[in-house]
């Protein structure tokens, strides 16, 4: 059978030594007429070097209003497979681990009631399944449902929660990354599937400080994993490194603080300058290991650019003890988060997002409308200015 | 029996349970591993406290893949791994070994099939990207296809380690960042470079006034009658063609095929190791879409790697490398050329300027 529509161009992104994403389209459509049509659509946007997809148009599951994004064709005449050419999100799994079963039924799946074609995964961490209508939306969700397989989030809801591989596969975890975001993404159902709040809100949970989950540049509420006492030293092992390359000028001296040095053939180092950034352990992870008083730095208002302006998350909590608080199914930590929410919800406006409602109200206001105390680890430094605002009883009003 | 008896709908079951998905060897060692090593650039082992070894089998992926290729990699893992694997945040597919013994026939059969083995180490990472034309309505281009061309032209850099570090690769299709863009060694954004077109007949219907004035970062949008309709009107000479509006207001385009484009930046930094995580900085304000292969973005992207892989110390992230060397000399070497485009004057402008006399001649 001929292709559908002719694609010179896509198929210059067939050649080359990269998996090619149009061999891939090409592969859904053999089986899907709808992804023929998108990739015919797709050529045109290539040659008018314009999307052509309509803005929006409602799609969505009953008694959902997130998880489902309707996308509508420009042309839904020519390309009649893309009229409707839905995505929806499958919330995944923590640390994204499956086994073959369960990705063949999805596989069955994306091609019983979309286009075959899937994201793995989306930018936040949702499976994606693309090319459904808003006929297939029940069915695709039933049997995703059936699977275990619930909606992510979309629009301004809590979006779905993603962690790092965490303890499963990797020795710099500081703590189990993977439970925590299960069991908070299970906790808070309701804000993930019906959207409530000013703006989005994400939450990314890192073992430690390398952050492969990009927590702290991508998720309004990161957690990152850190320890509070004495890095773990085996001597026998940091005097292999030394024979292997130069432990020296790759390790020591690129210690931001400065923090560790040698003592003939021991390496010493002052934990009380240490501020757990991971980059000897990095390098030397047969010598070095965190220490045992493991738990996770709460770091927040991490955001892109709009709308005003990119943020990194900034520390808000420098140690929070994880295990003692999981016995208690984190009862303190979604405290604190429903606070964060109440307030953001109370003085945030539309499309705020928390980083930019802190931004705006200043983080001790923020800190005192949620409950914590403002601590040095904060800041970077402390101010510089004059314009201190006084409260009326520190002055001695009279 | 009436159809809604029969069969109960199931609602708020939240996402799996991933035990279910963990290999024996992944659920003894939960949390008791030692250490791991790089093999090559597309093998790793790690170390369990009682000497377990879980080797990994890394492949790279476009992320918009087929049911076919769901089922490819399901053999794969079936026939070598005991039906287990995983995905990495960066779209990766990892195979999880428990015997060494498979890796090789593995890696072979995953070249048989035209996959890419690779990306661990001092590599170019698998590039984290956006949906562009193939599924998005704000996009300022397409995302897969200016990703497969960098792809193809920097492959040897996924599979054979050649770099002082690793460095991480970026697209965004427009300024909304569903990309890792704002803190990528290196990032390529989709741009654009005109106003909204504000249709007015449609507005009234499509759009709320007062969220669309408050979707402008520059406050550049104003309510206004226009004949006997409610409308709004954009100040050219302040709006910064981010599309925030069009976000919120339908009746708002900003895609504009002549002057969209792609813009390429440098130094984000996510991890906390050694120096504090960096946003990416701005090297090339603009550069025509040219589709199918974006000949000009691709090549602007090697003439960074290739001037870090030259400058750049051991262990040195392009940000660390920029910062020793300074951004004069990174403009001077690279060649690109510094504009007025390049000196920030949004909301944190004040902190960018160079408050010292420290100049490099």
């Amino acid at each position: 059978m001929g292709k559908k529509h002719e694609t010179p161009l896509l198929d210059e992104l067939k050649k080359g030594k990269w998996i090619s994403f149009v061999k891939e389209m090409e592969r859904a459509a053999e089986k899907s007429e709808r992804t023929e049509d998108l990739l015919g659509q797709v050529e045109e946007s290539y040659r008018d070097k314009i999307t052509h997809w309509k803005h929006g148009g409602m799609a969505g599951v009953k008694g959902y209003g997130a998880g489902m994004v309707g996308r509508f064709s420009e042309f839904p005449e020519k390309y009649p497979g893309v009229k409707e050419c839905h995505s929806i999100r499958l919330n995944q799994t923590s640390g994204f681990f499956y086994n073959s079963d369960v990705l063949r039924k999805l596989a069955d799946i994306a091609d019983q009631h979309a286009g075959g074609l899937f994201n793995f995964h989306g930018s936040t961490g949702d499976i994606q399944i693309l090319g459904l209508t808003q006929a297939d939306a029940e069915d695709l969700f039933q049997k995703s449902a059936e699977l275990g397989f619930d909606l992510g989030g979309s629009g301004s809801d809590l979006r779905t929660p993603s962690c790092c591989v965490g303890p499963a596969r990797c020795e710099f975890a500081n703590y189990d990354t993977l439970q925590i975001c299960y069991d908070l993404t299970h906790a808070f159902q309701d804000e993930l599937h019906r959207p409530s709040f000013n703006y989005k809100f994400k939450m990314k949970f890192s073992g430690c400080a390398n952050d492969c989950v990009a927590a702290a540049s991508r998720s309004d509420l990161a957690f990152i994993g850190t320890w509070q006492d004495n890095i773990k030293i085996n001597q026998n092992e940091v005097k292999n490194y030394v024979k292997k390359f130069n432990v020296q000028k790759y390790v020591l001296d690129k210690c931001p603080t400065k923090c560790m040095w040698f003592e003939g053939e021991n390496l010493v180092i002052d934990d009380s300058n240490c501020v757990k950034c991971m980059h000897c352990i990095n390098e030397m992870p047969r010598a070095l290991k965190s220490g045992d008083q493991k738990g996770l730095s709460i770091l927040i208002g991490a955001k892109a650019p709009l709308v005003t302006g990119p943020r990194m998350g900034m520390m808000l909590i420098p140690f929070y003890d994880v295990h003692e608080d999981s016995k208690n199914d984190y009862e303190w930590l979604k405290g604190l988060i429903s606070n964060m929410w109440e307030f953001w919800d109370e003085y945030g406006v539309s499309r705020e997002r928390i980083g930019e409602l802190i931004a705006r109200v200043g983080l001790v206001t923020f800190l005192e409308g949620i409950g914590l105390e403002p601590t040095i680890d904060m800041v970077k430094e402390p101010r510089s200015n004059p314009f201190i605002k006084f409260e009326d009883e520190e002055a001695g009003a009279e | 029996m009436p159809e809604e008896v029969k069969k109960k709908r199931i609602t708020d079951v939240g996402p799996h349970d991933y035990h279910d998905y963990l290999s024996p060897m992944i659920k003894k060692n939960y949390g008791k591993w030692a250490y791991h090593e790089i093999l090559d650039p597309g093998t790793m082992v790690h170390i369990a406290e009682n000497g377990d070894k879980l080797y990994t089998v890394r492949m790279g992926s476009p992320r918009l893949v087929s049911s076919s290729f769901v089922r490819d990699i399901c053999d794969m893992a079936d026939k070598y791994c005991g039906g287990y694997l995983r995905f990495t945040t960066r779209n990766n597919v990892e195979f999880l070994l428990e015997d060494e013994k498979n890796v090789e026939p593995l890696k072979k059969d995953l070249d048989k099939l035209g996959y890419n083995v690779g990306g661990i180490g001092n590599i170019v990472a698998n590039i984290v990207h956006t949906q562009g034309w193939v599924h998005c309505h704000t996009s300022a281009s397409d995302a897969s296809g200016v990703v497969k061309s960098v792809m193809d032209e920097l492959y040897e850099y996924f599979v054979e380690e050649k770099l002082p570090s690793k460095v991480r690769i970026a697209f965004a299709c427009c300024l909304n960042m569903c990309g890792s863009v704002a803190s990528s060694d290196i990032a390529i954004l989709g741009t654009h470079r005109k106003p909204p077109k504000i249709n007015h007949e449609r507005l009234v219907n499509l759009c709320e006034v007062p969220s669309t004035i408050a979707a402008c970062p520059t406050n550049s949008i104003r309510p206004e009658m226009v004949g006997d309709k409610k409308s709004v009107r954009v100040n050219e000479e302040t709006c910064v063609f981010c599309g925030s509006c069009y976000t919120v207001c339908p009746a708002m385009p900003i895609a504009d095929a002549e002057n969209d484009g792609l813009s390429i930046w440098v130094g984000g930094k996510v991890s906390n190791a050694r120096t504090k995580p960096t946003f990416s900085k701005l090297v090339v304000p603009f550069i025509p879409n040219e589709p199918p292969r974006w000949g000009k973005a691709v090549q602007a992207v090697k003439t960074i790697l290739e001037a870090y892989k030259k400058g750049a110390e051991p262990g040195e992230r392009v940000i660390e490398w920029i910062e020793r060397i300074g951004w004069s000399r990174f403009f001077k070497i690279t060649g690109f050329e510094f504009t007025k485009y390049h000196v920030d004057d949004f909301r944190l402008a004040e902190a960018t300027m160079n408050y010292s006399s420290h100049a490099r001649f």
